[in-house]
């Protein structure tokens, strides 16, 4: 039972993880039905970013802070830049941007870094609390997380600038129409997306240690929460992260292994997109022939 | 065929049947692995450039065609032409299952599940139970073939005939396929699947078929690439030989038959090349190449030699 707990709570923090990586895809494929496959390395990339400045000296809650901005304006750069010319293209177009993107943020972190595995600090104390059941940076993982969902959701919720961001997701003609410039809303979300993702990215690094392929597996449990959850739902993106991470802590332990972890996702995605592709909070979307 | 088609296709066989006799034991394997490429990159085409179904985990399919190779050779002690034929099988198989679910997605859901499949393949690979066939992390090491009835030729060479010779096959094959009524279907499926069914074609069964098509082309490039390298283990069919292919499909050419034999030249030099610069080097290359060649030039390099033979036609009309 115990060890059952202690694979719960693991769980839940790479749950938390997991969620925040879910919750900027979904930012990104609200606002432009895009799944964006180089969000893991957008997040890798800034999570090296911050190991540069750590190891320049700088105390860990002022790189944070910078890694988040950096990440921001990485994010809306490359919109502006890369993806804007091909918003409007076919999706084969735009998925090869995307894994072009990939390819390249982790082949130049590769270049610039070096392939070899560096440690990532945890800005929270090494000894478990809670009894034995749970380490401090995983506790410490799970409220960052809680924070970033509460922020996102005061954003949205009660400022203007999030409202239009809304606004220009849900309805892009009529919100140019009153005024909202549409184009930056979008580079705006894919600021705020890649900004969360830095600081899933840094949560993650101290777990499974900065390496430019780090985020390979952890995209890919982020693809099953987006999806289980509902691709359109952040709050199922939540819930998602969550479920997800829960699930491949507790069968990696107890049912199947820990080889077959990965595989875990790769059933979660595709048993959801052939049952039920809206997830379980997600609009169902009918087309009409 | 006309006769101007026919005769760069018999310079192109001449060409390559005389190159092993030129260049050393070396550049025989690399142009025997782009041979292999191509087939594979031929695969893929049928599905994403032809039907217009995504696929980012081909590499999969690789697997799993030279796994068969390797597992057949090593254990059961089968010949090694023997083995392309039980390859093209199980991967026309395992092709044609994961097409049927692949047809309630589209573009970017597929996209999403083919990727699932080639990041979470080598794991797969890895896992213990299977340990006694696929030799674990270590994978499995494969005798490479002697030249049969005594041929005044090495090992390399023959391998690279052989390969050869299955290549034509494939190419004919795919050619066949496709200007007849099922790569009809195909196109029309890409382009406008309403109008396609209203027509009369069985999308789903189509579409299907076009997946176990693609992955056991794919497959049996994987079988050759095996028999090739000698060598099979997880880690060498990692997500970024998927990349890699959709690499090869979008420089060389997509819903084109010689792109994909540009593809494989551009997939098995330029890594070469790019190699001296950094290990990094190959892979922002092509990155670049990738983002380039969507803005620049969608067609590939078989759309530009198109062009550029057309516009020299008619400007010999014009004289």
């Amino acid at each position: 039972m115990d060890a059952f707990l202690h694979q719960v709570l693991a769980g839940l923090a790479t749950g938390g993880i997991y969620a925040s990586l879910a919750l900027a895809l979904v930012m990104i494929y609200q606002s432009t039905q895009l799944v964006n496959f180089a969000q893991g390395e957008m997040a890798m990339f800034a999570t090296y970013f911050a190991w540069s400045l750590i190891n320049a000296g700088m105390p860990y809650w002022p790189a944070f802070f910078l890694t988040v901005i950096f990440a921001f304006v990485l994010g809306i750069v490359i919109e502006r830049v890369i993806i804007r010319p091909v918003e409007n293209a076919p999706v084969l177009a735009v998925v090869v941007v995307f894994i072009a993107l990939l390819v390249i943020l982790n082949s130049v972190t590769g270049w610039i870094y070096t392939y070899t595995i560096k440690p990532f600090p945890s800005p929270f104390p090494a000894e478990p609390i809670f009894g034995k059941y749970m380490s401090a940076h995983e506790a410490g993982a799970i409220g960052v997380t809680l924070v970033v969902l509460l922020l996102l959701y005061a954003f949205f919720r009660f400022t203007p600038l999030g409202l239009a961001l809304r606004a220009a997701a849900q309805n892009p003609e009529s919100a140019r129409l009153v005024g909202i410039r549409v184009g930056w809303m979008l580079a705006l979300g894919w600021g705020l997306a890649a900004a969360i993702g830095g600081v899933a990215g840094m949560m993650v690094a101290p777990i499974v240690y900065l390496d430019p392929n780090m985020m390979g597996g952890v995209l890919l449990y982020a693809f099953a929460a987006a999806l289980v959850g509902g691709i359109d739902n952040p709050g199922g993106a939540v819930f998602g992260g969550f479920l997800v991470g829960v699930l491949e802590n507790v069968l990696g332990a107890f049912v199947i292994g820990n080889e077959l972890k990965l595989a875990v996702a790769l059933v979660l995605i595709i048993g959801v997109l052939v049952v039920r592709p809206s997830g379980f909070f997600g609009k169902v979307f009918v087309t009409r022939v | 065929m006309t006769r101007r088609q026919l005769i760069p296709i018999a310079v192109l066989l001449l060409a390559a049947c005389a190159l092993p006799l030129l260049v050393s034991d070396y550049r025989v394997f690399q142009f025997n692995l782009v041979l292999v490429y191509a087939i594979a990159l031929l695969g893929l085409n049928l599905l994403t450039g032809y039907n217009g179904q995504i696929s980012l985990g081909h590499g999969a399919f690789y697997a799993i065609g030279a796994y068969c190779a390797a597992i057949l050779m090593d254990k059961y002690g089968v010949p090694y032409w023997a083995t392309l034929p039980v390859a093209a099988v199980v991967c026309l198989v395992v092709g044609f299952l994961f097409g049927l679910p692949a047809l309630r997605l589209e573009g970017l859901y597929l996209a999403l599940a083919t990727f699932a499949l080639g990041v979470s393949l080598p794991s797969l690979l890895k896992y213990h139970h299977l340990e006694k066939w696929t030799g674990g992390v270590q994978g499995i090491v494969i005798a490479k073939p002697e030249p049969p009835f005594g041929l005044p030729i090495n090992a390399d060479q023959w391998l690279y005939y052989f390969t050869l010779a299955v290549a034509i096959v494939m190419f004919l094959l795919a050619w066949n396929l496709l200007r007849g009524r099922i790569g009809r279907a195909m196109v029309a499926i890409r382009d406008q699947h309403i109008a396609a069914e209203a027509m009369g074609v069985n999308t789903a069964m189509v579409k299907s078929l076009a997946f176990g098509v693609s992955a056991m082309y794919t497959g049996v490039a994987g079988a050759l690439g095996a028999i090739a390298i000698q060598y099979v283990a997880p880690d060498s069919f990692n997500f970024f030989l998927s990349i890699v292919f959709l690499v090869g499909i979008v420089v060389g050419g997509l819903a084109s038959i010689s792109g994909a034999i540009y593809g494989a030249l551009f997939i098995q030099f330029v890594p070469n090349i790019a190699d001296e610069i950094s290990r990094a080097a190959p892979w922002a290359i092509f990155g670049i190449f990738l983002i380039g060649f969507v803005y620049l030039m969608p067609m590939g390099i078989a759309g530009a030699v198109r062009m550029a033979v057309a516009r020299l036609a008619r400007k010999a009309q014009n004289r």
